[in-house]
């Protein structure tokens, strides 16, 4: 493969747009895991209601201009309404308790979600039509290549940029970052960190919902999806740093090259090396490549 | 429970563990092997989240390294059966040691992770490497000798093993080791202080659970006959996870009874809908919000314990 260059930087292109769109949902992870500290299984559950969600909405706008993109901010939409229903309604109600609920929460969660995906869509494998005009290709000099992926990673970018703004340089992008640090300062400054929280965990899922959406065109819809991102997600964030947003870039884009590699290359131990990747990083840097030192661990 | 009436407790249902076979249903027997191997699975598990305050999310790769080494004892190597068992505890051990090193050196969040993190690489080390394990389709036909296949005696000889097991966890946790390990779940820095090695208590609790799951997963493989990936796959930790807070960590035998309420009501259920994860996705939401201490939380006496 080394010597054909324009096997190269296909394989290369592949890698980054995975990488990118693993992005959009690993960030959400991250931001979750940071602020509220829960480690939320339904991250993966939530994505997949996403790109189900955006099947049925590009279905029902199919003669709308500009239709796919409505439906996946309509994905993103429903998941930001579901996830504050549940943190309303349960999830804020075990924020003083052991870590081990909060996750057995979450996995409650992905149980139900799991049915429910299957009662509403079926178990059979669905598939989304590419926005009109980007099922082509475009030409980049050296190899023609899927316009969509592409766009997918003009996304990425876009929604790392915009979340390093938004956590860097705007006030509420400051709370959000002190709730990681102190909470309980925070709450004596007056902060309603409550709120915070709830919109974390609102915004959070919305990207997982998002990402799910933009993914649906490039992938195919199945129940048993959702075990599969979480998985990765977590690989990313295990490797970023818990909580930590570059962490969760560089991450998602290790784990998208290393896959879009390892699949020509060792294509047998493609899973194998993604996991001996993620053992190797934590046994040298045990808080991830950009992670914090855990305190007094 | 009062501490006079668990020997009673005890005893009772060792019996009627042990009358189970006589009664001929092939069903029966097969739900109480079941049973009483998963029982000792979260035992082993309870040990380090429960005694130990360690949440490992990765607990399955124990049971998954026991369950495979005495497979491929048994009918790749051809060995005795006494060599595959302790084989495959003497592997679990060997692996719980090796990961634990690393695992201990983290606490809380971080400590799940990389136990998930291992986890999954033992899942994928199962799933890759065909040749050995058989990869996707499982290990099947496993070489299981002539004597334990008829299911009433398979049953009795898990029931003496799980109960041998059973017996030396508890001789573990009410030892001055597992005064110590308790102490440093209360109060990591006050443990330190008074000169408790805190991660070698933690290292050699992870090695004791994982040896314990690995006692547990061949048994399983004798019981099955075959060895699958999934036993690997971290829902498959997950699965203990809920045994053990269903039937409550602050206790000894809420693991045990988690694992059979667990286990029986999958059965009903799945008789009745193919939606169990949703019953048991409902289950946990009852459990986590209304019973945070498990069944036998329901029936111990307010007390003020850990939840």
């Amino acid at each position: 493969m080394f010597d054909n260059p324009m096997l190269l930087f296909i394989q290369f292109m592949n890698g980054l747009s995975l990488g990118l769109n693993l992005f959009i949902i690993a960030a959400g992870l991250t931001l979750i895991l940071g602020v509220l500290g829960v480690l939320n299984f339904a991250h993966g559950a939530f994505y997949m209601i996403g790109g189900y969600a955006s099947y049925t909405l590009v279905n029902w706008l199919s003669g709308v201009p500009g239709g796919f993109w409505f439906a996946a901010l309509g994905a993103a939409g429903l998941l930001a309404l579901g996830a504050w229903g549940i943190e309303r309604l349960m999830l804020r109600r075990l924020y003083g308790r052991d870590h081990v609920y909060q996750l057995l929460f979450t996995f409650a969660l992905v149980l139900i979600i799991g049915d429910v995906v299957k009662v509403v869509w079926g178990s059979s494998i669905l598939s989304v039509s590419f926005p009109p005009g980007l099922d082509g290709a475009v030409n980049l000099g050296i190899a023609w290549y899927p316009s969509y992926r592409l766009l997918l990673c003009a996304i990425g970018v876009a929604v790392a940029a915009g979340l390093w703004f938004f956590v860097n340089r705007t006030r509420a992008g400051r709370l959000v970052r002190a709730a990681k640090q102190d909470r309980e300062m925070l709450q004596a400054l007056g902060i309603n960190v409550g709120r915070i929280y709830m919109l974390v965990f609102v915004a959070g899922s919305a990207l997982a919902g998002f990402g799910g959406a933009l993914a649906a065109p490039a992938i195919a819809l199945a129940p048993g999806m959702d075990a599969e991102i979480i998985v990765e997600c977590f690989i990313i964030v295990i490797i970023g740093g818990l909580g930590s947003l570059g962490g969760a870039f560089l991450g998602a884009i290790m784990l998208g090259l290393l896959t879009a590699f390892g699949i020509s290359l060792f294509p047998d131990f493609e899973i194998v090396m993604v996991y001996l990747m993620m053992v190797l990083v934590l046994l040298i840097r045990p808080w991830g490549l950009l992670g914090k030192p855990q305190a007094g661990g | 429970m009062h501490r006079l009436t668990t020997p009673f407790v005890c005893a009772f249902v060792l019996i009627a563990l042990a009358l189970v076979p006589l009664t001929g249903d092939k069903f029966f027997i097969y739900l109480g092997a079941e049973i009483i191997i998963f029982a000792l699975f979260a035992l082993s598990f309870n040990l380090l989240l429960g005694y130990g305050g360690m949440l490992s999310f990765g607990h399955a790769a124990y049971f998954a390294i026991g369950a495979y080494t005495c497979a491929i004892f048994l009918t790749t190597l051809e060995l005795p059966f006494l060599v595959a068992f302790l084989g495959a505890v003497g592997f679990s051990a060997v692996g719980a040691a090796i990961i634990g090193y690393f695992c201990v050196k983290l606490t809380e969040v971080y400590f799940a992770m990389l136990t998930l993190a291992f986890g999954q690489l033992v899942w994928a080390i199962a799933f890759k490497w065909v040749g050995v394990t058989g990869g996707d389709t499982g290990f099947i036909g496993v070489a299981v000798p002539e004597m334990l296949k008829a299911p009433a005696t398979f049953y009795y000889f898990a029931l003496i093993i799980v109960t041998l097991c059973v017996g030396v966890i508890w001789i573990i946790v009410n030892s001055a080791f597992g005064y110590t390990l308790q102490a440093t779940r209360e109060n990591r820095n006050r443990a330190e202080f008074i000169g408790v090695n805190v991660r070698l208590v933690q290292h050699v609790t992870f090695v004791i659970a994982g040896t314990f799951a690995g006692v547990a997963g061949a048994l399983f493989t004798l019981f099955n006959h075959s060895v699958f990936v999934e036993s690997a796959w971290w829902s498959a930790s997950a699965e203990v996870l809920i045994m053990t807070i269903l039937g409550g960590v602050g206790s000894f035998f809420g693991p045990l009874v988690g694992a059979a309420t667990l286990i029986i009501l999958d059965r009903i259920t799945t008789e009745f809908t193919v939606y169990w994860p949703t019953v048991l996705g409902i289950i946990l939401l009852i459990v986590l919000f209304f019973f945070p201490e498990g069944l036998m939380g329901v029936f111990k006496k307010k007390k003020g314990g850990r939840s």
